[in-house]
């Protein structure tokens, strides 16, 4: 094998890895699962009270120095970026799960790709569940 | 005369295997599949709290809606046009596009320019501003107004220079007497 055949090996397999995905994949973004996707973005708080929840939620943001881009009431959604040399946009939903408790789902996209680890989602819990004064139950 | 040779070998393909994961490195970097979200993105620091005091403050009024009204109108004082609101969470965003211009730039810019250096300069830029106000203290007789502002910059070649939150004391000191001005302007129905 000489140099320039190993160079172009090299090369495509670096690409191969580095994943140029189709248009479709992009789009559906189906590489994690929805079940494993829900329950890492999920948690449970034991409250009814969705105003308060969307407004700590709010504030949680804040404090993590995001900028507020859109709330809404009726659907229960905020969507906030944070720029600090990077852009961060988090939308974060609210709806009830059973008779006493709302289910809180966050997803992040960093930059041009969306954050699929759980690590980034445990802090964001752990900040909300300060404001909100309650425990995040991890939902199976 | 073996020894030599096997020696020569040896070298070339040390020298392949640096320049082979050299070349992994430019690609992994160029194709920004190593970027991920930073450790400390979500995290509560020491800062933060130093940082809510400096864009929070207090009115003591139970109307939200009133207060609302006034940073509507202060926004409007400030050039900005809204973009969003939901009145029923106290959530004001509004934004506007300025020059980026910065004298100290054209200048440096310039001085390159004669050294046969072409630089970017920064043109223009996004300004956003996202109000929230929140009832708050005993009985709620207190509103609380939060403001936070951030910009993404545009140089001359039409790319990002930078994107950040604004986080000057002075920015929101300004902005502050501004509302507390609307607010009493608003009252007296001015």
């Amino acid at each position: 094998m000489n140099k320039i055949t190993r160079t172009l090996l090299c090369t495509t397999l670096a690409l191969g890895t580095a994943g140029c995905a189709t248009t479709q994949e992009r789009l559906l973004d189906s590489d994690v699962s929805q079940v494993q996707i829900r329950s890492i973005q999920t948690r449970a708080f034991d409250t009814t009270d969705r105003e308060t929840t969307l407004r700590t939620v709010i504030a949680t943001l804040q404090d993590l120095s995001f900028v507020i881009d859109k709330a809404d009431a009726v659907l229960g959604s905020v969507s906030a970026t944070k720029l600090d040399n990077y852009s961060l946009r988090m939308t974060v939903t609210l709806r009830p799960r059973g008779e006493s408790q709302l289910l809180v789902r966050a997803n992040g996209q960093y930059n041009i790709k969306p954050v699929t680890e759980p690590e980034p989602y445990q802090q964001f819990f752990t900040s909300l569940e300060k404001a909100m004064f309650l425990t995040a139950h991890q939902v199976d | 005369m073996t020894t030599p040779i096997m020696h020569h070998d040896s070298n070339e393909e040390t020298t392949m295997k640096k320049s082979i994961s050299l070349l992994l490195l430019v690609v992994l970097t160029v194709t920004g599949c190593q970027s991920t979200i930073p450790k400390d993105a979500l995290v509560m620091t020491s800062e933060s709290l130093a940082t809510r005091q400096l864009q929070t403050r207090k009115y003591a009024t139970t109307q939200e809606g009133d207060i609302l009204s006034a940073v509507a109108g202060v926004l409007q004082d400030m050039g900005f046009n809204l973009s969003e609101s939901e009145s029923g969470l106290g959530v004001i965003v509004a934004s506007k596009k300025r020059s980026a211009v910065d004298a100290g730039q054209q200048a440096a810019a310039v001085f390159a320019a004669l050294l046969g250096v072409v630089t970017y300069t920064d043109k223009e830029q996004i300004m956003r501003a996202s109000v929230v106000t929140r009832p708050y203290g005993e009985e709620n007789r207190y509103t609380s107004v939060r403001v936070t502002f951030q910009r993404v910059v545009w140089n001359t070649a039409g790319q990002i220079s930078r994107s950040e939150a604004l986080e000057d004391p002075e920015i929101y000191q300004g902005f502050f007497d501004k509302l507390s001005k609307s607010i009493f302007l608003e009252a007296q129905n001015i």
